[in-house]
C-alpha cells in the first residue's frame, strides 16, 4: 500500500498501539498535522513548550509502562526536547520523540529552523534514528519502538526530514524486529542465582537495595514475595518508590542522601546486600570507599554496564528484574529445602532488634508551629488525604525529596520523579501526561515555587485539555535546596537564591482558568488540599511554608553515609560538612 | 574506582553496522565518558553492511572493563573484543618524511633497509620512508629517523587481527596413530 510518509507515520504509531501523542507543529511537521486533521484513533495533546511535551510522554510511559511519543518540529523545537530525552536516558523511561527536519537537500545548507537534530540527541538517546527514504519509515518505527521499550528502557528519537513526510512510499511493516546488533539478556545466570539465594539465606545482616528498574519490569508481585520468603528488608531507591509498600514492616523507606537514618544505616552495616534494579548513582552510595564497606554485593540488573560501575560486585546477575527475581524466588525455595535459614536465625533476630532500634532512634521527623507552616506537614497531609493512592509527580528540590520521605507510598507506576537528571520544571508537564493517560484518577504535582515557574506555561495545556492536575507549590520564596545548600556548607553565604513576591500564583492558575487557593497558616492546608481534591479540573495550592525548613537527615555531597546530618547543625558541623565538600 | 590495576593500553576489536553516523556514535562514547582513544581505524569487512574498527585505548581493568560493556551498549555495535591478551597480530602503517642532507642520505637508506621500510618520494632535500610493523617496530624506527630531522609523521593506527584458531593442531589429533618408533620424534609438522 502506498501513502505519503505522515500518513505512514501516524498508521505506525497506530500499529504501535500508540493512543495519545504530545506535541506541538511547526513548519517541518506540517505533513503530519495535515494527515492528523481526519486521522481516527489518535489523540493529540498540544503543549505550550517542546520540553514539556518529551516530560508528558515520560509521566505516560512511567505511569502505563507503555512507550510515550511526542512529536515536535525541527530546530528549536527539537533542542527544547533535549532536556527532557536527557531525562528519560537517565531515568530508563521509554519514550520515542519525533521531531521534524528540514527536507532531505537542504540537510547540512543552515536552513530556516535547521539543527543537527541526530548529532544533537545522539549522547542522550538510547539510540535516534535519521529517516531518509519513506520506506524506511515502517522498519525504522518498529525499531524505534522495539529498543526504547526493551532490555534497560529509553528514550529513541527519529528525525523525519519534510520531504520524506510528503512523498509517497510503500507501507513497509515487519512482523518481527530482528536485530542482530541487540539482544538484551534477560534471564539471569542460573549459577549466580544459585549464588544469591545461598548468600540471602546464610546472610546474617542482610539488606534488599531496589530501584526503578523493579518498576520498569513491573517486578513488585515478585519483589514482595521474595521478601516474604525471606524476611529480608528493602530499602528503596528515589526511582524506586512504590516498588514495596511503605507501610511493611521490612520497608526501611529511601537510602541515600536524603534517605532515612535507619536504611543508611542497615546498608552499611549490612553483610550482604541485594541490589535489583539500581544502578549505585551517587546520590545513593555517598562516598563510595565507604558504601556498604563490609557487604557482599549482589547485583541484579538488565544493563551489564550497570554492574560494577561505580561499586565492586560479588555476585552479578545480568537480567530483567521479574524473571531474575522469580528465578531467585524458586532458588530460595530450593535452598530452604535443606533448612539451612536456621544458621543464622538467631543472628536475623538481633539484625531485626538492631533495625527497630534505629527505626525508634531517628524515624522522619520536625517541628511542628502554630504560626508557619511545616512543609513535611503538606506532604504528610497529602499522604493521608490520599491514602497512598494518589498518582504523585515532583519538581525538583527539597519539596521532592519531603515528598520521597513522607509520601507513603503503596503501589508502583505512581510516582514520577525526575531522579538522574534532577531537571525542574519536570514536575506540571510530567503530571499532565499522567492525567491524560489516567483520567479516572487523582493526579498531584508536588512541586516547589522555583521548579514550578520553570514550565508554569503548561497550565493552559492541563485548562485547555481538561487534564485535572492538582498542583500543591510548596512555596518557601526560593531556591530551597540551594539554600539548605548555602546555610549548611557555605557558611550561611545565601546568593540569587530568593524568589517572590512575584508571581501570585492563585492569580497566575486563575489567569490560565484554573482554580487557584492559597494557605499560609497551618490550620489552612487540610481545607485547602480537601478543596483541591474535591475541585473539577485542574487547581493551583499555593502554600506558604516556612523557608528555613532543611531536608534532614542529608549526607553531605562527597561525605560517607555514616556522616548523616540528622538536624539543623552548629558550627562545628558546617565546618565538618564544607571540609567534606570534595565530592559533587 | 577503588583497587583498579596499573592503566595500559588495550586493543579492541568491534564489528558494527555499517550505517551512517556510527563512528561518531563511538567516538562521542569515548569523549563523552572521558575515556582516551590512542588511535582508531575503520574499514568495511567481507561484508559490506559491517565495519570493523580497530581502537587501542590506554586504562585500567575498570576502565576497560566499562568501554567494552559501554561500546556494546550501542544499539549498532554487533561485536567487542578486547584482543589484548588474545593471540592477535597488530600492524600500523606510517609514511615519514625525514630531512636527506648529503651527509645522511645513506644513513637513511641503511635504516630504511634494516626496517624494511620502503623509500616511495625522493627529493633533493627528503626522502619519504614507507614502513608497517608492531608499535615496538615503529617506535624504534621513529628513534633512528628523529635525529636525522624529521618534517612530518602520518600514522594510520592500528589495525589487529585474531591468530586463527588452531585447528590444524585438532585435525592432527586422530593421525596420533602415526606415532614415530623414532623416540627424538616429538611430533608432526603437518
Amino acid at each position: 500500500m502506498r501513502m505519503s510518509g505522515a500518513r505512514i507515520l501516524l498508521e505506525g504509531l497506530k500499529r504501535e498501539g500508540v493512543d495519545t501523542i504530545f506535541g506541538l507543529p511547526g513548519g517541518a511537521v506540517l505533513p503530519i498535522y495535515d494527515v492528523l486533521y481526519d486521522f481516527e484513533g489518535l489523540r493529540h495533546i498540544l503543549v505550550r513548550q517542546e520540553a514539556a511535551a518529551g516530560h508528558a510522554a515520560e509521566g505516560y510511559a512511567r505511569t502505563t509502562g507503555r512507550v510515550g511519543v511526542c512529536l515536535v518540529t525541527s530546530g528549536p523545537a527539537a533542542t527544547n526536547l533535549v532536556t527532557a530525552l536527557q531525562d528519560a536516558l537517565m531515568d530508563s523511561i521509554p519514550i520515542v520523540a519525533l521531531t521534524g527536519q528540514v527536507p532531505t537537500h537542504l540537510i547540512g545548507n543552515d536552513a530556516f529552523q535547521e539543527a543537527d537534530n541526530v548529532g544533537i540527541t545522539r549522547p542522550c538517546t538510547k539510540h535516534n534514528f535519521l529517516v531518509k527514504d519513506g520506506k524506511d519509515l515502517g522498519p525504522i518505527l518498529r525499531e524505534a519502538f522495539h529498543i526504547a521499550s526493551t532490555g534497560r528502557p529509553g528514550p529513541v528519537h527519529v528525525d523525519l526530514p519534510k520531504d520524506v513526510l510528503v512523498k509517497e512510499a510503500e507501507l513497509v511493516w515487519p512482523d518481527k524486529v530482528q536485530m542482530r546488533s541487540y539482544n538484551p539478556n534477560y534471564d539471569g545466570h542460573p549459577g549466580q542465582i544459585k549464588r544469591a539465594a545461598r548468600l540471602m539465606l546464610r546472610a546474617r545482616k542482610p539488606v534488599l537495595y531496589v530501584g526503578g528498574g523493579v518498576i520498569s519490569a513491573d517486578a513488585s508481585a515478585e519483589l514482595a514475595e521474595l521478601v516474604e520468603l525471606t524476611q529480608i528488608p528493602v530499602t528503596q531507591t528515589l526511582m524506586g518508590l512504590g516498588a514495596f509498600p511503605m507501610e511493611h514492616p521490612l520497608s526501611l523507606d529511601m537510602l541515600g542522601m536524603h534517605g532515612s537514618y535507619y536504611a543508611n544505616m542497615a546498608v552499611h552495616h549490612a553483610d550482604v546486600l541485594v541490589a535489583v534494579g539500581a544502578r549505585f548513582d551517587d546520590r545513593v552510595t555517598g562516598r563510595v570507599d565507604a558504601f556498604a564497606p563490609n557487604a557482599e554485593i549482589v547485583h541484579v540488573d538488565i544493563d551489564p554496564s550497570s554492574i560494577s560501575k561505580n561499586i565492586k560486585v560479588d555476585v552479578p546477575i545480568v537480567g530483567d528484574c521479574r524473571r531474575v527475581l522469580r528465578a531467585l524466588i524458586a532458588a530460595v525455595k530450593d535452598e530452604l529445602r535443606e533448612d539451612v535459614a536456621s544458621l543464622a536465625k538467631e543472628a536475623r533476630k538481633q539484625w531485626a532488634a538492631q533495625i527497630a532500634d534505629w527505626k525508634r532512634a531517628h524515624p522522619f521527623h520536625f517541628g511542628w508551629s502554630d504560626d508557619a507552616i511545616k512543609p513535611q506537614y503538606v506532604i504528610q497531609e497529602i499522604s493521608n488525604l490520599t491514602r497512598g493512592e494518589a498518582m504523585i509527580v515532583t519538581g525538583v528540590g527539597q519539596h521532592q525529596m519531603w515528598a520521597a520521605q513522607y509520601y507513603r507510598f503503596k503501589h508502583p507506576r505512581r510516582w514520577c520523579t525526575s531522579g538522574g537528571l534532577g531537571t525542574m520544571g519536570y514536575g506540571l508537564p510530567t503530571a499532565m501526561g499522567v492525567a491524560a493517560a489516567w483520567p479516572d484518577r487523582l493526579v498531584v504535582n508536588i512541586d516547589g515555587d522555583g521548579s514550578f515557574q520553570m514550565n508554569s506555561q503548561e497550565l493552559a495545556t492541563c485548562h485547555d485539555n481538561g487534564l485535572a492536575v492538582k498542583t500543591i507549590i510548596i512555596n518557601n520564596g526560593g531556591h530551597g535546596m540551594v539554600r539548605q545548600w548555602q546555610g549548611i556548607i557555605y557558611k550561611g553565604r545565601f546568593c540569587s537564591i530568593d524568589l517572590g513576591p512575584s508571581p501570585d500564583f492563585v492569580k497566575l492558575a486563575e489567569a490560565y482558568g484554573c482554580a487557584g487557593i492559597r494557605a499560609t497558616k497551618p490550620s489552612e492546608v487540610v481545607p485547602a488540599l480537601e478543596e483541591a481534591f474535591a475541585t473539577p479540573g485542574p487547581v493551583v495550592v499555593d502554600v506558604c511554608v516556612d523557608k528555613w525548613e532543611y531536608v534532614f537527615p542529608m549526607v553531605p555531597a562527597g561525605g560517607a553515609n555514616t556522616d548523616m546530618i540528622l538536624e539543623d547543625p552548629g558550627a562545628a558541623a558546617k565546618d565538618k560538612a564544607a571540609k567534606a565538600q570534595t565530592g559533587f | 574506582m577503588q583497587n583498579g590495576n596499573e592503566p595500559r593500553k588495550h586493543t579492541i576489536a568491534i564489528q558494527v553496522e555499517n550505517k551512517f553516523g556510527v563512528l561518531s556514535r563511538v567516538a562521542g562514547l569515548f569523549s563523552a565518558r572521558g575515556y582516551n582513544i590512542e588511535s582508531l581505524s575503520v574499514g568495511e569487512t567481507l561484508d559490506p553492511t559491517v565495519s570493523r574498527m580497530t581502537i587501542v585505548v590506554r586504562g585500567d581493568e575498570f576502565i576497560i572493563e566499562q568501554v567494552t560493556k559501554q561500546l556494546h551498549k550501542l544499539i549498532d555495535v554487533i561485536k567487542v573484543t578486547d584482543l589484548t591478551d588474545e593471540s592477535h597480530v597488530e600492524r600500523e602503517l606510517i609514511l615519514v618524511r625525514v630531512n636527506a642532507e648529503p651527509t645522511n642520505r645513506a644513513e637513511i637508506l641503511r635504516v630504511a633497509d634494516i626496517f624494511r621500510a620502503k623509500v616511495v618520494d625522493v627529493t633533493p632535500a627528503s626522502y619519504t620512508l614507507e614502513a608497517t610493523g608492531d608499535e615496538g617496530k615503529l617506535e624504534a624506527l621513529l628513534e633512528l629517523l628523529r635525529p636525522l630531522g624529521i618534517q612530518e609523521l602520518v600514522r594510520t593506527g592500528k589495525v589487529a587481527i585474531a591468530r586463527g584458531p588452531k585447528t590444524r593442531v585438532k585435525k592432527a589429533e586422530p593421525k596420533k596413530a602415526r606415532v614415530s618408533d623414532d623416540p627424538r620424534v616429538v611430533g608432526f609438522a603437518d
